[in-house]
């Protein structure tokens, strides 16, 4: 109620920072966002580049380094920065090809989840007669497991194995994009503009797609942040139960399975990849912090 | 002697050099009077009760010369010592019902809870008193109330419910904030009637923050003119109303449509209240005052006594003495 | 309140079909030859076969065999375990107590530091405290548990050899269980020392468990305390003169609560996840490790109904959450 009356007639909307400057505004504020921002930029390089970056092949075996310590450490060899495993093969290059892997798996996982969920959310949302509920409820039996279980679950049918992990964790993650796409149709159907829309004559898929869709995708694009950073722990997950993709691959939670033998006699084989899983999952929930406060203020208390 | 007695009070929030939301607020309130306290919105109204009963919170401070009740400074009383006067000697009502009351409890356990607290009254007692609070004012059914749930009661039975709880200590000053703002047209004058019919019941004085001059008209004694956490102007009722001395009164007092004499168009004033980063250095009702001169750019008036009233004027109207 | 859990029940009925749909069809849907997967071996004899199919009930329609296993579902019947030929309930039973009392320990250690550190942080917001937990719990909520255990074993355990490695209760004593929770067994029994022992065995599973719901419940508390801290009924709280502490108790906490609740409830199913991973890290000897262990040597009928008493279990856990919900919120309680 403070802001004085401007004096001159300027045309406000001109002097507005664009969609995007005003978004990173936002962002930018959060210290913990840019930096999560900071450190996954870093591990998409090493992911992009993985052959290039890693000092080794990550498969080849060392037999005269086994179990090497990190460079630090007494014992430490400059070419191996962070150790050697129980082969001999060189930690840093394997936990570098494994962002590759956990980046796969959260990338299509949430590509396989969001637009089947999306649609679904779209269909329970428009037609809340018979469709929407029976949609609704087939989503509530799902979460009736706990996703890591019905991932299990999953993987215990279709066998071990990287496509398998990531089909897994799609289904295990479509409640939530459905439910909450749901909810903000829901929400979007009783406004004004949709009516005027309406009245015009859009069809039935413009109202979907154009109309109402645009306006339900910042809970979706906070949520996709979020299901991704679980999906990189489900899957790391599966991979120390040996449901996931298979060893000598090197998953992050694979690596962590096979390495709980040395756990009293090398604990960098151990802390290394699990520490790598922490500080990407916690990265990327920062960002996902940030880009719900930028994006919607609204849903700041919602988590 | 008055009841209540209030010297320089300040209230800020934030650190020393914020601007003051209260600047150097004088009041007194007598026993057994009604005091209106009128003022457009973020004027300092109610924060200047709240700082009273000591509900500012971090990062707010208060600081005054003296805020004396009933013959105790509250500034200098400790917490435990003032919670024994705020909500028994003197209490208050919000203005929105629906919302003050907690919606986890029945009425009867947060009516009993006051019992408790300053009457140490509990069990058959304690029902008993929150009974006969509810037959006071006037809630029909009042035995079932008791165990009512915030929900399930209207705004106005929800304001009566906050009225009994606030009167529950038998308290000798009464605080009621915009008390029927928040309710139906049809709701306000019961409301009204019922705080006034308790307050001469109980012989308490009443502080009545409120926007409604009309409502003022009818009930004070006295009137206190906020503008900007400043009272610019302190008087008797009718007096004030017929022939208000500060501008900012008399444009107050041109907004009621009684007032305005038939008039085509409600008058108003220009601009909006001064906020932080723009208060005038002189007068602070200089840059939207019609009467303005050069002195009120440059100096600011102090509350001083007029023809009928206190004003913080240095031009003020109305001076023909009868 | 009659009504109120009425209805309850009543969504209970469809989501639980929906359950038994879903476990029958992920029986069905095992790529390859039923029977051969079942028996575990290639090119069975195509007699052995065909009576496999007939026994199974594989042969008839694929509604008959719903109806079939719904039936005997109805029945108590849950079938038996290929490995060790021992019904899938009674497994389930004996091992259920052990799951129960590890999350039990989690959900106090999570509940109750979680409770207090939410609060703290909410009346000192901006505090180092704040910022401390806040920080804290973010890192516990991306934490993946099954390293943490690790980690915890090998700083407590193998570093300082504190706690023991895994297991319940150490190979010395001899407990019979009578409750299947190995803290009042040890207090029945008349082993000396074995009660501290069975608690030293308890105690990094538990954190490790905790950890996740610890960190929501502290989140939530927080921000769900702020929100009422500035509600218009604290307010009025204050301006009664009552005592601070039970403004926040009393007419704080007890609102704060409310989705608080929700979330404790939520994280039950979290808990169960949890437990499958952390039994296996300490060889908690729970049903998490059983149905892990089952999908390894492909035991497919405690697979299939272990996955259907877990889901089963949640939803009656959540079923009870909503009932809490509905004592400790009047206006849910009398919404028609």
């Amino acid at each position: 109620m403070s802001t004085p009356t401007p004096v001159a007639a300027v045309d406000q909307s001109l002097l507005y920072p664009s969609v995007y400057k005003e978004f990173w505004q936002h962002f930018s504020k959060n210290k913990g966002a840019v930096a999560g921002l900071a450190f996954m930029l870093v591990i998409v390089f090493c992911a992009l580049f993985a052959p290039w970056v890693a000092p080794h092949d990550p498969s080849e075996q060392y037999r005269d380094f086994l179990l090497t310590p990190p460079v630090w450490l007494e014992g430490g060899q400059w070419q191996f920065l962070l150790g050697t495993d129980e082969l001999g093969r060189d930690l840093l290059s394997r936990l570098i090809q494994g962002s590759r892997l956990s980046l796969l798996i959260g990338l299509s996982s949430v590509v396989m989840s969001l637009i089947p969920g999306i649609l679904m959310g779209l269909l329970a949302g428009f037609f809340p007669k018979i469709l929407g509920p029976t949609i609704m409820r087939l989503m509530d039996i799902m979460l009736a497991l706990p996703s890591l279980l019905l991932a299990v679950a999953i993987v215990a049918i279709l066998g071990p194995g990287l496509i398998n992990t990531v089909i897994a964790i799609a289904i295990v993650s479509l409640p939530s994009y459905v439910r909450l796409t749901r909810a903000a149709v829901m929400g979007e159907l009783n406004r004004d503009y949709v009516t005027a829309a309406r009245l015009a004559g859009a069809t039935l898929p413009r109202l979907m797609f154009i109309t109402v869709l645009p306006n339900c995708m910042a809970p979706l694009i906070v949520q996709a942040t979020l299901s991704f950073s679980s999906a990189i722990l489900d899957a790391a997950a599966l991979g120390f139960l040996g449901l996931g993709v298979q060893p000598p691959t090197p998953e992050w939670g694979t690596m962590l399975a096979s390495a709980r033998d040395y756990i009293e006699r090398a604990w960098w084989v151990v802390s290394l990849p699990g520490l790598t899983i922490l500080l990407s999952v916690l990265a990327i929930n920062l960002m996902g912090d940030g880009l719900r406060d930028a994006l919607d203020p609204k849903l700041k208390n919602a988590a | 002697m008055s009841l209540l007695n209030i010297k320089n009070l300040n209230v800020r929030f934030g650190d020393a050099t914020a601007t003051p939301v209260v600047d150097g607020l004088d009041l007194a309130v007598d026993k057994g009077e009604v005091l209106a306290i009128v003022g457009e919105s973020g004027s300092g109204k109610s924060v200047t009760m709240m700082a009273l009963m000591g509900l500012i919170e971090h990062p707010g401070i208060v600081t005054a010369d003296a805020l004396v009740f009933d013959g105790k400074d509250m500034l200098t009383l400790n917490a435990r010592q003032r919670r024994k006067i705020v909500g028994k000697d003197m209490s208050m009502v919000f203005q929105d019902p629906m919302t003050a009351l907690n919606p986890s409890y029945t009425v009867g356990f947060q009516i009993k809870e006051v019992l408790k607290q300053h009457l140490g009254l509990s069990g058959r007692a304690a029902h008993q008193r929150a009974l006969e609070l509810l037959q006071k004012v006037e809630i029909p059914g009042a035995a079932q109330r008791l165990d009512a749930y915030p929900h399930q009661l209207s705004g106005g039975m929800s304001q009566r419910v906050a009225i009994a709880m606030a009167i529950a200590g038998e308290p000798k000053l009464l605080i009621a904030d915009e008390p029927t703002t928040a309710l139906d047209v049809t709701i306000q004058a019961q409301i009204m009637d019922l705080l006034l019919a308790l307050q001469k019941e109980q012989d308490m004085a009443l502080v009545l923050i409120t926007h409604d001059l009309a409502v003022v008209a009818e009930t004070a004694q006295r009137v206190c003119v906020m503008y900007a956490g400043q009272a610019v102007e302190v008087g008797q009722v009718p007096g004030l109303f017929d022939v208000p001395a500060h501008p900012y009164s008399e444009a107050l007092l041109a907004a009621i449509p009684e007032h305005s004499m038939g008039a085509a168009r409600l008058s108003t004033l220009p601009g909006i209240v001064p906020g932080r980063y723009d208060r005038p250095s002189g007068c602070l009702l200089s840059p939207r005052c019609p009467y303005v001169q050069d002195k009120c750019r440059q100096q600011r008036p102090g509350l001083d006594p007029k023809a009928h009233s206190l004003a913080r004027c240095f031009f003020p109207l109305n001076q023909e003495v009868a | 309140m009659f009504s109120f859990i009425a209805r309850r029940v009543g969504l209970l009925i469809p989501t639980f079909f929906g359950i038994t749909l879903l476990t029958f069809a992920l029986i069905r849907l095992i790529p390859g030859d039923p029977v051969e997967v079942m028996m575990g071996e290639r090119r069975v004899d195509p007699e052995m076969h065909a009576q496999a199919m007939e026994r199974l009930g594989l042969n008839k329609p694929l509604y008959a065999q719903y109806i079939d296993y719904v039936g005997k579902l109805a029945h108590g019947d849950l079938g038996e375990s290929l490995r060790t030929r021992t019904s899938v309930w009674s497994e389930f039973t004996s091992l259920f107590p052990a799951t129960l009392e590890l999350s039990i320990a989690a959900l106090i250690f999570a509940g109750i530091l979680g409770l207090l550190a939410g609060v703290i942080a909410a009346l000192k917001r901006g505090s180092l405290f704040d910022h401390g937990v806040m920080g804290i719990s973010l890192a516990g909520y991306s934490m993946p548990i099954f390293w943490w255990g690790l980690i915890l074993i090998m700083f407590f355990s193998v570093s300082l050899g504190w706690t023991p490695v895994s297991g319940r209760i150490d190979l010395l004593y001899d407990i019979p269980p009578k409750t299947g929770f190995m803290l009042i067994d040890t207090l029945l029994s008349d082993e000396e020392g074995s009660f501290m022992d069975a608690l030293r065995h308890l105690i990094l599973p538990a954190i490790v468990l905790g950890t996740i719901p610890l960190a929501v419940i502290a989140r939530m508390t927080r921000s769900s305390m702020l929100e009422v801290l500035r509600e218009d009924y604290v307010r009025t709280a204050r301006a009664k003169g009552l005592s601070p502490a039970r403004v926040v108790f009393v007419h704080g906490l007890r609102n704060a609560l409310i989705p608080v609740l929700t979330v404790f409830g939520l994280q039950v199913g979290t808990l169960l996840a949890g437990a499958v991973l952390t039994e296996t890290i300490f060889s908690w000897p729970g049903i998490g490790k059983w149905l892990i262990e089952a999908i390894g040597a492909r035991d497919y009928p405690v697979v299939q109904n272990g996955i259907l008493l877990i889901a089963c279990l949640v939803i009656l856990v959540n079923f009870v959450v909503d009932i809490l919900y509905g004592f400790a919120n009047p206006r849910i309680r009398h919404q028609r």
